[in-house]
C-alpha cells in the first residue's frame, strides 16, 4: 500500500531536479545571448524611454515633463511631413525594388543566363559599397551642371533634368536605394530557390509548362516566406530612411531639410539643436509605427495566402 | 525580427543619448585675480602635454618652436574633425566630463555657445586683456565679450570678391564693380556675353550673407553672456541684402548652386562661375581643384552697398579657446599666446603654405613679407595688400547666438530653401527669426526681438 507512493515519491522528486538541472543548462547556454540583449537593447531602449521625459534646457537644465516631449511630437508638422514622406516612399520603392529582386533572382535560377556568376556579383555589388564613395559617385551622376546625366542631355540637345529639385529628389533617393538594396533581396530570394526542390521543375517541364508558368505557380509560391521576409526588411528600411537623404544632403542641402525623414530629423533633433530628449521621443514613435505597419503587412499576405 | 529592428532605432539614439548624456557643467566662475610671473614660470616648467585640437594643417613648426622654447610642455596635435565635427566631439567629451582638450580651435560664431555652458577659461586671468592693442579691432572682438577674453584670435576671413579677369574683360568689364548695384550689372552683362554667372551663392551659406549684413551695418544677433538673446533679423540692413539677393537671384544672372560638390568645384574650374564673394581663405580652396585656372584670378575688395562706403564683412575665421579641465591652464595658455600672438609664429603660421591663416595680427598684416608677397594664383597680384587693408575695414562688435549650431541649420531649411526657389529671401528671414525665437525661448533664454 505505501510502496507505490513511497517509490513514485523520489522519483517525481528526481525527475524535478533533473528537470531543474537540465533547465539550468539551457539557461546558461543561452545566459549569455541573454546578457547582450539586456546590455545592447533593454538598457538602451529603458534609458531612451527615460530620457523621453525630460526636457534638456541649455539654461535651465534637465527638468521632468512627462508626456510633453510625446505631445509635442504628435502635433508637430515637420515630423508629419517625414512620415507622410517615408510612406510614398514606401509604396513605390518597395514593390519596384522587390520585382526587380524577384526577376533578377528567378533569370539567375533559371540557368539560362552566360555569366550567371559575374551578373550576381555585379548586382550584389553596390550593397557593399561604403557610403562615402556612393555620395561621391551619385553626386557626380546627378550634378546639375556637369554631372553624368545633365553631360548626356546636353550632348544630345535635350535639357537636362534637374534630378536635385524638390519635385525630383525622393525620386532621385529612390533610385539610389533600390540601386544599393535589390541586391541584398535578390540574394536571399535566390537562396530560397535554390532549396526548392528540382523535381518539381522537371515534371512541370514534362508536363509542357513553360518557364514563365513554372515561375509563377511553382518557384514564386515556394519562395513566400523569403519574400515575405524581403518585404518586412524593406518595410523596415524604409521607416529608417537615414543614409540616402543624409548622403544627398549635400548636393541638395536646402530641398532635403534637417525634417526630411522622421529618422533623419531625430537626428538632427539630437546632434544639431541639442534636444536629445525630444529626439528620443520621436525615434521611439518611429519604433512604434514601424511595428504596427511591419505587422500589419505581414497580417495582410499572410492571411491572403492562407485564404489562396 | 521587426520588434528588434524597430526596437533598434531607438537603440541608436540612445547611442548618442550615453554620449551626450545629461550635461550639469560645473559652473566654476572665473576667478579675475592675476597669475602673477613666478607662477607661469613654475607652470611652464612642469611637465606636461596639451591636448591640442585643431583643423588647421601644418601648424607642426609653429608648434616645434613652441616645444624648443618651453623643453617640458609638449603639444599633441589632433584634428578632431572640421568645425561642427569637432564641436559635436568636444561637446560630448565636455558633457562626460573627460577627453576634453586643453586647448580647441573654435570659430568665432561658435563661441558663445561654449561661453554658455561655461566650457572655456576666461583669459583675462593670465593677462590677456593686454595684448588686444596687437590684434585687428574686429578680430579681438569677436573674442572679447562680457569684459572677459575667451580665446586668442588664429585667423580671419575678410571678404573679398575674387573673379576670372579673363571672363569678365570678354564682357567688357576691367575693374571689379566697386558698388552691389555695379555688380548687378556686371552680373547681368557677363551672363548674356559669355555665359558663364559672375558668382554663385551657395544657399546654405549663412555665414556670407551674415557677412553681407554686417557690411550693410547691421548685427542681428547678441548674447548678454547670462541667459538673454536677441534677434533681428528685420532690421534695415537685412532688408537692404535680402532684396537684393533676391532680385539678384531672380534676374537669373548668378546661380545658387550648392557649394564643396564636385559639381561645384568643377563649375569653378571650367568657368561656369566667373568669381566668388568669399572670405579671404577662399582661394585656398581653389588652387587644388581649380589650379588650372591659376594666375588668371584678380582679388577686389566685397563691392559696396553705396559709392561712398568702405566697409568690409567677415566670413569665417576662428580662435584658439583653453577649455574647462585642462590640467595645466597656464600653459595651455602661454601656447595660444604664443602660436597666435608671437609674431613669429603667427607670421610663420600666414606664410606657411600648408596653413595659410589669413593673419589676425597687426604686425603680420603690416610686414612686407606677408602684404609683398606676389601671389601666383592672382598672376602676381599682391592679393595680401588687398585683403590686409579690407580686414581693417571689417565693422568690430559682431555678435553670435549661444546656439550657432541651430541657427545655421535652421537657416538651410528658411532662407536657403527660399534662395533655391527664388523667392523673397526677407520674408524667409522673418522665419528664420521665428525659428531662432522658439528655440532659445525652449531652451531657457530670454529672447528679445526689435
Amino acid at each position: 500500500m505505501t510502496a507505490v507512493p513511497l517509490r513514485a515519491k523520489p522519483s517525481r522528486a528526481g525527475f524535478r531536479a533533473q528537470q531543474r538541472r537540465l533547465n539550468a543548462t539551457a539557461y546558461g547556454f543561452i545566459a549569455p545571448f541573454l546578457l547582450f540583449f539586456v546590455l545592447i537593447l533593454l538598457v538602451p531602449i529603458f534609458y531612451a524611454l527615460y530620457l523621453s521625459l525630460f526636457q534638456n534646457q541649455i539654461i535651465g537644465g534637465q527638468t521632468f515633463i512627462g508626456l510633453a516631449n510625446y505631445a509635442q511630437a504628435f502635433t508637430d508638422p515637420k515630423f508629419y511631413e517625414g512620415l507622410g514622406r517615408i510612406l510614398l516612399y514606401l509604396v513605390i520603392q518597395v514593390p519596384i525594388m522587390l520585382i526587380l529582386a524577384l526577376f533578377f533572382a528567378l533569370v539567375l535560377d533559371s540557368g539560362r543566363l552566360k555569366g550567371a556568376r559575374f551578373v550576381r556579383l555585379a548586382i550584389f555589388a553596390p550593397y557593399a559599397i561604403p557610403g562615402v564613395i556612393s555620395t561621391l559617385m551619385w553626386g557626380y551622376f546627378y550634378g546639375g551642371n556637369f554631372g553624368l546625366i545633365a553631360q548626356i542631355f546636353k550632348g544630345i540637345g535635350l535639357p537636362a533634368p534637374d534630378l536635385l529639385s524638390q519635385q525630383n529628389i525622393l525620386g532621385s533617393m529612390m533610385n539610389i536605394s533600390t540601386w544599393e538594396f535589390v541586391g541584398y533581396n535578390m540574394i536571399i530570394i535566390y537562396a530560397a530557390l535554390r532549396s526548392v526542390p528540382t523535381e518539381l521543375f522537371d515534371s512541370a517541364e514534362v508536363d509542357g509548362a513553360g518557364q514563365w508558368r513554372i515561375a509563377w505557380s511553382i518557384k514564386i509560391p515556394a519562395v513566400r516566406s523569403a519574400i515575405l521576409l524581403c518585404v518586412i526588411f524593406s518595410v523596415i528600411g524604409s521607416f529608417q530612411l537615414f543614409t540616402e537623404p543624409s548622403l544627398l544632403q549635400t548636393l541638395a542641402p536646402t530641398t532635403i531639410d534637417s525634417s526630411y525623414t522622421p529618422t533623419f530629423y531625430a537626428y538632427n533633433l539630437a546632434f544639431n539643436n541639442k534636444e536629445l530628449d525630444y529626439a528620443a521621443s520621436i525615434a521611439f514613435i518611429i519604433g512604434l509605427f514601424t511595428a504596427i505597419v511591419s505587422y500589419i503587412v505581414q497580417f495582410t499576405i499572410q492571411r491572403r495566402a492562407n485564404r489562396a | 525580427m521587426k520588434r528588434k529592428s524597430a526596437l533598434a532605432v531607438g537603440a541608436g539614439v540612445v547611442a548618442v543619448a550615453l554620449l551626450l548624456s545629461a550635461c550639469s557643467s560645473s559652473g566654476g566662475t572665473t576667478s579675475s585675480s592675476k597669475v602673477s610671473a613666478a607662477d607661469i614660470t613654475k607652470a611652464m616648467s612642469k611637465s606636461t602635454t596639451l591636448n591640442f585640437w585643431t583643423w588647421a594643417p601644418g601648424l607642426a613648426p609653429e608648434v616645434a618652436a613652441f616645444e624648443k622654447k618651453y623643453p617640458k610642455i609638449k603639444v599633441n596635435m589632433v584634428n578632431a574633425g572640421q568645425g561642427g565635427a569637432e564641436y559635436t566631439k568636444l561637446q560630448a567629451a565636455i558633457d562626460a566630463g573627460k577627453g576634453t582638450p586643453d586647448v580647441a580651435q573654435l570659430e568665432y560664431s561658435e563661441l558663445p555657445s561654449f561661453t554658455v555652458t561655461k566650457s572655456v577659461v576666461g583669459l583675462n586671468q593670465y593677462g590677456a586683456a593686454s595684448l588686444k592693442s596687437q590684434f585687428t579691432p574686429a578680430a579681438w572682438s569677436f573674442v572679447s565679450a562680457q569684459g572677459e577674453t575667451w580665446g586668442l584670435p588664429q585667423d580671419l576671413g575678410p571678404m573679398t570678391f575674387i573673379y576670372r579677369n579673363d571672363i569678365l574683360a570678354k564682357a567688357g568689364i576691367t575693374d571689379a564693380p566697386k558698388t552691389w548695384d555695379e555688380f548687378a550689372t556686371d552680373a547681368a552683362a557677363v551672363k548674356a556675353k559669355t555665359g558663364s554667372y559672375i558668382a554663385n551663392f551657395n544657399p546654405t551659406e549663412s555665414a556670407q550673407v551674415l557677412g553681407m549684413i554686417q557690411q550693410a551695418g547691421g548685427n542681428p544677433f547678441s548674447y548678454d553672456g547670462k541667459k538673454t538673446v536677441s534677434v533681428d533679423l528685420q532690421s534695415t540692413a537685412v532688408k537692404t541684402v535680402s532684396d537684393f539677393l533676391t532680385k539678384l537671384i531672380q534676374s537669373g544672372n548668378v546661380s545658387v548652386d550648392p557649394g564643396w560638390t564636385d559639381d561645384w568645384f568643377q563649375a569653378v574650374a571650367k568657368g561656369h562661375y566667373a568669381g566668388w564673394v568669399v572670405g579671404a581663405w577662399g582661394p585656398d580652396d581653389l588652387t587644388g581643384s581649380a589650379g588650372n585656372t591659376s594666375g588668371k584670378w584678380t582679388a577686389a575688395p566685397m563691392p559696396q552697398w553705396s559709392a561712398s562706403d568702405n566697409v568690409g564683412g567677415d566670413w569665417g575665421g576662428s580662435s584658439d579657446a583653453v577649455i574647462k579641465g585642462s590640467s595645466n591652464p597656464i600653459a595651455a595658455y602661454e601656447f595660444v599666446k604664443y602660436l597666435n600672438g608671437d609674431s613669429a609664429s603667427a607670421k610663420e603660421m600666414s606664410l606657411n603654405p600648408k596653413s595659410l591663416l589669413f593673419p589676425t595680427k597687426k604686425s603680420v598684416l603690416a610686414d612686407p613679407a606677408f602684404a609683398a608677397q606676389k601671389v601666383a594664383f592672382f598672376g602676381g597680384q599682391t592679393a595680401n595688400q588687398t585683403f590686409a587693408s579690407i580686414a581693417a575695414t571689417v565693422p568690430a562688435g559682431f555678435g553670435y547666438l549661444p546656439y550657432m549650431t541651430y541657427a545655421s541649420n535652421d537657416y538651410n531649411d528658411t532662407v536657403g530653401k527660399a534662395i533655391t526657389a527664388k523667392s523673397d529671401i526677407y520674408t524667409a528671414m522673418a522665419k528664420w527669426q521665428a525659428d531662432l525665437v522658439t528655440y532659445g525661448k525652449k531652451q531657457g533664454f530670454t529672447v528679445n526681438t526689435k
